[in-house]
């Protein structure tokens, strides 16, 4: 019987953490992902869990103890946001490279500078390469779940990867909503025992980890990585089945809204995909064939299942919520156009940077979005694909009209 | 969205509108509700204007984005309203309550310069904070004063979740528990409007 509650989105992280009663958490504070470590720690000093907290004087050494901890033979876990984890990032790469199963929510902020608290992608997406499985979630209820999900597939023998657990900063780890919670033993059973096959409190089989490799092994090392991330697309969607035997909430490599017959469709990570739901209700009551895909998994890239999902459309926009600074766009959709290129379908294909910095995404910007598909549909044209919404551009004679008004 | 009551509140850092929009999502959970409470996060120091949101339906709600069009707006610092323009967006059905000492007809006049012209309810939160409380603490009488003018859920039922919600927030300072009951109360009575 589901436990019906109200929540913050970092509240019900912390609480599925207490629920797994980790050996280790080391973490150090960063808006915001603060409230994780400070709701756990409350748990640690309350003792509801037996968990070693480890409060650290940076997020190079939370990180560096969660790997010590993880290679040890423990759980660890850890959360942060933004500069946080770009202060990690040479730890990230061991973490992977060690194949070391921890799980990290990342509550996505900007990155400086110039210095910014709010919410955008531009820290996950700087990562999106260091070897970590990225599980994105879209509401309150899709991170407490990815974070329980996270430690099946993170631990899994043909994966042992660790993952981050991505969410929006405020938008989703602020904002409190209905969600409902496992039971503590249903949590319990799930994620069950962590039993590494190697580690190095085992004295009867020593290992050593993170030792020099030259040039003989390093290669192979890499590909067996790289393998391992591979294996990782079914390891999700079996866990993923087992996780909705149990509590009736189906998760995929991604989600299709309205997809089926969809003419012009949007991709998205994260919290805006439910803005976009809503706006698709209200496009579809006016006959637009509007649908989305909600990316859930982004490491590994589900491409080809994006690129048969797609193929159907006409015109598509790829929504990233990270700037490229490539002068081709961003990620997500450099990576989707990718994916299509293996396919007969050739649908037109756009880039939209959007809510970068916390900019709120409105309703009507992505009413914009979609306008713009139909325009494309309607006319073939396609122009410039590497476009923004929701920014004020200081070209616009509205704008500079506002502007001199004010200087008056 | 027709389906759903949406609030705004607006207040200064440290007057507690964010907590007071979290404790209205709670008790309309407590009826059974879908809820939303967030605030919108600017500088974080006392004194500085700040927005919080509430969203509240029979249904699930998908929407992640700020409220532009509230159907009430509530005015915990009457202050602001020479600062912001409390009032846009706010529909036409819809009303606004504001904390001042002022009649509404009085604090109607003022809104005119914004060109609004709907309802308007005031509530003297600081009387009310002081006579109970002893202290300026606005946002309990003003979450009293919304639920009656927005009719969110049954008196009785709000009362009896506002209890639970003091009793486990003040768990360590009991005796400001009935204090704060007793400015709920009294905001639910002495609210007026025009």
């Amino acid at each position: 019987m589901a436990i019906r509650d109200k929540l913050s989105g970092n509240e019900a992280v912390a609480v599925a953490m207490r629920q797994i009663n980790p050996d280790v958490v080391a973490a150090f504070p960063i808006t915001p992902s603060t409230e994780v470590p400070q709701y756990f720690s409350s748990y640690v000093a309350d003792g509801l869990v037996d968990t070693e907290f480890v409060a650290v004087e940076s997020e190079h050494s939370a990180m560096s103890a969660c790997i010590g901890a993880q290679a040890a033979g423990g759980r660890a876990m850890t959360a942060t946001s933004s500069a946080g984890l770009a202060l990690m990032w040479e730890m990230l790469y061991i973490a992977a490279s060690s194949r070391l199963p921890m799980v990290m929510s990342l509550v996505t902020r900007a990155l400086s500078g110039p210095i910014n608290i709010h919410n955008d992608h531009s820290d996950a997406m700087g990562c999106r390469d260091s070897g970590w499985i990225q599980l994105f979630g879209e509401n309150n209820q899709e991170a407490y779940d990815n974070f329980i999900m996270a430690l099946r597939v993170g631990e899994h023998k043909d994966v042992q990867l660790p993952v981050l657990n991505c969410y929006d900063g405020f938008i989703t780890s602020h904002s409190v909503e209905n969600m409902e919670l496992l039971e503590d033993n249903l949590v319990k059973d799930f994620v069950g025992e962590y039993k590494p096959q190697h580690y190095m409190l085992n004295s009867k089989q020593q290992i050593a980890v993170g030792p020099l490799d030259l040039p003989p092994h390093y290669f192979e090392h890499k590909r067996l990585q790289a393998e391992a991330m591979r294996n990782a697309k079914n390891v999700i969607l079996e866990v993923s089945a087992e996780f909705e035997k149990m509590t009736g909430r189906k998760y995929g490599l991604f989600e299709e809204y309205r997809m089926e017959d969809a003419e012009i469709a949007m991709v998205i990570l994260g919290s805006t995909a439910g803005t976009a739901k809503y706006v698709i209700d209200e496009l579809r009551e006016k006959g637009v064939k509007a649908g989305l895909i909600k990316i859930r998994v982004f490491r590994p890239f589900p491409a080809e299942e994006l690129a048969a999902a797609l193929s159907h459309c006409k015109a598509i926009a790829i929504m990233d919520k990270a700037d490229g600074f490539n002068a081709k766009g961003g990620a997500l959709f450099n990576e989707i156009r990718s994916a299509m290129y293996d396919g007969d379908a050739r649908p037109a294909i756009v880039n939209y940077i959007y809510g970068l910095g916390g900019r709120d995404v409105r309703t009507n910007d992505l009413e914009k979005v979609y306008d713009a598909l139909a325009e494309i549909v309607a006319t073939g044209v396609v122009g410039d694909p590497y476009r923004y919404v929701g920014v004020i551009d200081a070209n616009d004679v509205a704008v500079q009209a506002e502007a001199a008004a004010a200087r008056e | 969205m027709s389906n759903v009551l949406e609030i705004r509140w607006h207040g200064r850092g440290g007057q507690g509108a964010k907590t007071a929009s979290l404790l209205l999502a709670e008790a309309a959970f407590d009826t059974g509700k879908y809820i939303q409470g967030f605030p919108e996060y600017g500088p974080e120091r006392m004194g500085a204007p700040i927005t919080a949101y509430n969203r509240i339906s029979d249904k699930p709600i998908t929407i992640h984005c700020n409220i532009y069009e509230p159907d009430y707006v509530v005015v915990v610092d009457e202050t602001l309203l020479d600062v912001v323009d409390v009032t846009s967006g706010l529909k036409a059905h819809g009303a606004i309550i504001v904390n001042t000492e002022k009649t509404p007809e009085e604090m109607k006049e003022k809104l005119s310069t914004y060109n609004y012209s709907g309802r308007v309810y005031t509530v003297d939160a600081k009387k009310i904070s002081m006579e109970t409380l002893g202290r300026y603490f606005p946002n309990t009488p003003m979450l009293g004063a919304v639920v009656k003018v927005a009719n969110v859920m049954d008196e009785k039922v709000f009362i009896e979740s506002m209890d639970n919600s003091f009793k486990h927030k003040f768990a360590s300072k009991p005796t400001v528990i009935a204090p704060n009951m007793e400015a709920v109360k009294r905001a639910l009575v002495e609210v007026k409007g025009a």
